[in-house]
């Protein structure tokens, strides 16, 4: 606005008086707006529209948990609860094993139907050649992925796990990754964002825990395919263990109660099929091994309906620690997971 | 309308379309994209044999100063002889052809451009101080012949790559997984998006203290605003070096003082303020050929044969006062930054942890540009910028292992592979682990672990733990545990593995500390001493035999 010089008006000034009507719109215009936002700051809490917030704890995000399906699949009248496939050879032949534990458990088209999404997870926990056990056999996971998709025409076959170490490295030196894509599976990496909260009745540490969701949306079958691995605090890492490898958060708090977390990990996760890899198994130093003296060859492949059974029975056969079974076995039942006792539910076949 | 664009194809002449400042911005677009491709393709799933650091390679400064504080030339670094080779040509080509940071300067000096032609003419005339960018130069070249390489703190390539690997690549993945997420609301299928990222299959990174070196560009980006190239034209070491070597260039921009009209409208767009309209500044002419484009009476030209020799000053503004100062500035830099004593054999600090491959830390300083490729290359983020905090003055910015947000992956020497001047040697894994022909030296160590026992929950609180003793990844384990069963303050009996360190087996590599749940000040961390590239600071006297592992 140009001012007066001097007492004299400037020539550019130009008088613009307001109407009444422009007055009044305004002052009802400010009212309005000024009686809405009043209305919205002030208004009870229950009140529509009412931002009010007197605790503070409203502008608390709430988190809407999600909630996991339970994956399992009645088995076949006759198959039995633990399939094992055995040789002699098992560095040539883990494929027919795998193919011979499947059928001991009424095959794996009973369980996978046409059309199905398939989450496979296995142990991809460290950045470690497939020959050092600490990871899950890529071999088996490439005939798994294949079956899946052939025999069984699933619609998609998905791999993911949420490594300790970085885990593009980690997919790539166990080989997992490489495995997935030829076999014609996608692989899934735990990036930002990819994990939500879930909800798990029943399961006291992780009742609301941080999931790697992102591979479970739409998803029909899940199947784990896990190492046996020698570990220190809770004497084994097994099929119910491997289950760790999707939760996010602190997770290493739950070495605290390690028997706790891995018979919770078994009520988080019901899934359709555990397959356990016998054929490296680490016996020592677990479960990172390092050194190839740490595994032995074992001879068997191992396809379970219940999770807890093949745990037990690669515990005693494969880990070789007798009947001194981990505490989470028993817990795990006792959750309703499974039975510890295998006894005359395992069939084995020869590939 | 679609007449009218016929018109335009139609007096559209390839000598119009091809003329040398359109080949320019060609030639600066495809080196930007070389840049960024260098910072996209230096991730783990991607380096397929890409020469990922060849940009920082070809950068003759590296190459110059590397010989002066070392005597020797690492690798790859012969191949700043190309762009040598190139300037005693063309003269400063590099700046306005193929330097991706003075690319990035005169692309935002254009797009906030906030002057009109005078303003714009009189902002390009050379101004006196332009000369600082020939002193910073002799000042770090002083510096790095006796013993201490600053000039990564300036040089273009390595600050521009510094900045997008701590700065621009963690911001924009962040961006794009706010968007993924987005997407992923509408059930779209985001996995494309993986390929945008800088870093795909992990977390979001993060590097302590970046936001100082993003400051630093955007303030050095402001500046064009103030004064045009203002980084290029007052500061840039590598300019500098280029612009001494310039006056022995073949071609240069020669003014018909015949057609001249001293209108000064070459000055309107003139990068290197080189006084086209005068006697032109040969050390400060970027052969950007604005001039040329600009001139009306077509009495510019780029040119090697029938040069007006009176039309033009060769060398650098530096005169010998200036010089002598600024050597004498250089002199004394290293002793003064020397003596503050935070990064010397008897005090040094336990954070100074170097990656593995890094040559012993006099050495380190000698070599290490400050580029932050090996932070760029890093899968777990372990690698990071120092800050003063770790190594002083002298080793801002160079790559340091914080076990916090990282560990250092046993079977990855990425960082070593990427090394464009051998601060980080490229070992292989069987070096790494002390494997194979390795055997008699030993693993790498980066430093030893410790326990706070005050803090292990095992130790001092009675509760079972042991993450530490389950991720060592070495065999047999440097943390082993000694299991006991003891009555807890609630009358409980519970099982401890109380873990201790077996420090012959250690190799530092941190991930017990990273995984250690007592946050923020570890039970478990690691420090620097033990580390095996030095024998000043090493722990051990000898490593023990070990009989029955």
């Amino acid at each position: 606005m140009k001012k007066a010089k001097d007492g004299i008006q400037h020539p550019d000034y130009e008088k613009a008086p307001m109407s009444r009507r422009a007055l009044l719109g305004k002052i009802a215009a400010t009212g309005g707006i000024a009686g809405a936002a009043g209305y919205a700051a002030w208004a009870p809490e229950g009140a529509p529209g009412s931002l009010r917030d007197t605790s503070g704890l409203r502008s608390v995000p709430k988190v809407t948990p999600l909630r996991l399906p339970d994956f399992r699949v009645e088995k076949p009248a006759g198959a039995a609860d633990v399939g094992i496939g055995r040789h002699s050879d098992p560095l040539q032949n883990d494929a027919s094993m795998l193919r011979a534990a499947l059928d001991a458990i009424g095959g794996l088209q009973h369980y996978v139907k046409r059309g199905d999404i398939v989450m496979v997870k296995p142990n991809v926990a460290f950045d470690r050649a497939p020959a050092l056990g600490a990871t899950s056999n890529p071999r088996l996971l490439k005939e798994l992925i294949h079956m899946l998709i052939v025999d069984c025409g699933a619609q998609e076959v998905r791999v993911a796990d949420n490594p300790i170490e970085s885990p593009p490295d980690c997919f790539a030196k166990s080989r997992i990754g490489e495995a997935s894509q030829t076999a014609g599976g996608r692989v899934y990496l735990p990036d930002s964002n990819a994990f939500k909260m879930l909800h798990t009745p029943g399961a006291k540490l992780i009742e609301n825990w941080w999931f790697f969701h992102r591979p479970f949306t739409n998803v029909d079958k899940v199947i784990g395919l896990a190492p046996i691995k020698d570990h220190n605090l809770c004497s084994a890492s097994m099929g119910m263990k491997n289950w760790y490898g999707l939760l996010g958060g602190t997770r290493n708090q739950f070495h605290q109660d390690i028997h706790g977390i891995v018979s919770d990990l078994s009520v988080m996760m019901r899934p359709t099929l555990t397959i356990l890899d016998g054929t490296h198994v680490l016996m020592q130093n677990g479960p990172t091994g390092g050194d190839p003296s740490n595994v032995k060859m074992g001879d068997a492949v191992i396809a379970a309906v219940d999770p807890v059974a093949c745990d037990a029975w690669a515990f005693e056969y494969l880990l070789e620690r007798g009947r001194d079974y981990p505490s989470y076995l028993y817990m795990a039942e006792e959750k309703g997971s499974g039975k510890v006792d295998w006894a005359g539910r395992v069939k084995e076949i020869q590939a | 309308m679609i007449q009218k664009l016929q018109r335009t194809i139609a007096e559209l002449s390839w000598k119009k379309v091809l003329r040398l400042t359109n080949v320019r911005i060609v030639s600066q677009a495809f080196f930007f994209a070389v840049f960024l491709f260098s910072v996209w393709a230096t991730w783990t799933t991607r380096l397929g044999g890409y020469p990922v650091s060849r940009i920082l390679e070809m950068d003759p400064l590296v190459m110059v100063a590397n010989i002066l504080s070392t005597g020797h030339v690492y690798r790859y670094l012969g191949w700043g002889l190309v762009i040598i080779v190139v300037t005693l040509l063309f003269g400063r080509v590099f700046c306005n052809w193929i330097c991706p940071y003075g690319t990035l300067h005169q692309f935002i000096g254009w797009l906030f451009n906030v002057r009109n032609g005078k303003e714009r003419i009189d902002s390009n005339r050379y101004a006196d101080f332009y000369f600082v960018k020939y002193a910073i130069l002799t000042v770090f070249l002083i510096m790095a012949f006796m013993g201490s390489l600053q000039i990564g703190l300036l040089d273009p390539i390595c600050l521009m790559y510094r900045t997008f690997a701590t700065v621009v690549a963690p911001m924009s993945d962040m961006g794009i997984d706010q968007l993924s997420n987005g997407l992923r609301l509408l059930n779209a299928d985001t996995h494309f998006l993986d390929n945008l990222k800088f870093g795909p299959g992990v977390e979001e990174r993060f590097f302590v203290g970046s936001f100082w070196i993003g400051v630093m560009i955007v303030f050095l980006v402001g500046m064009n605003i103030v004064i045009p190239r203002f980084f290029c034209r007052v500061l840039c070491p590598l300019g500098a070096f280029l612009g001494t070597l310039s006056r022995f260039a073949v071609f240069r921009i020669n003014r018909d003082v015949h057609k001249c009209t001293d209108c000064n409208l070459c000055l309107t767009r003139c990068e290197g303020a080189a006084d086209p309209q005068g006697a032109v500044r040969q050390s400060e002419c970027f052969s950007c050929m604005n001039c040329i484009d600009d001139c009306p009476e077509d009495a510019l030209s780029f040119t090697m044969t029938g040069l007006d020799t009176k039309q033009v000053v060769a060398s650098p503004d530096l005169g010998r006062r200036r010089f002598f100062f600024a050597s004498l500035a250089g002199v004394m830099a290293v002793p003064f930054v020397k003596t503050h004593g935070v990064n010397v054999d008897h005090h040094f600090s336990p954070e100074l942890i170097r990656p593995p491959g890094s040559v012993e830390e006099a050495e380190f300083l000698k070599k290490c540009i400050k580029c932050d490729q090996c932070i760029n290359s890093c899968p777990t983020n372990v690698l990071q910028p120092a800050s003063t905090h770790q190594g002083g003055i002298e080793a801002l910015w160079t790559p340091v292992m914080d076990f916090r947000m990282g560990h250092c992956q046993l079977k990855c020497t990425m960082c070593s592979e990427v090394c464009p001047t051998g601060a980080i040697r490229k070992i292989t894994v069987e070096e790494k682990m002390g494997k194979g022909d390795y055997l008699e030296e030993g693993p790498v160590r980066l430093g030893t672990a410790f326990f706070d026992k005050g803090r292990c929950l095992p130790h001092a609180m009675e509760i079972p733990c042991v993450v530490c003793e389950e991720v060592c990844p070495v065999s047999p384990k440097a943390i082993q545990t000694k299991d006991v069963e003891a009555k807890d303050v609630y009358g409980n009996i519970v099982v401890l593995n109380k873990p201790f360190m077996v420090p012959d087996l250690c190799i530092g590599c941190g991930i017990c500390e990273h995984e250690c749940p007592v946050k923020d000040d570890r039970a478990v961390y690691v420090t620097a001493v033990g580390e095996s590239r030095s024998k000043e600071r090493r722990l051990l006297l000898r490593q023990r035999e070990l009989k029955d592992a």
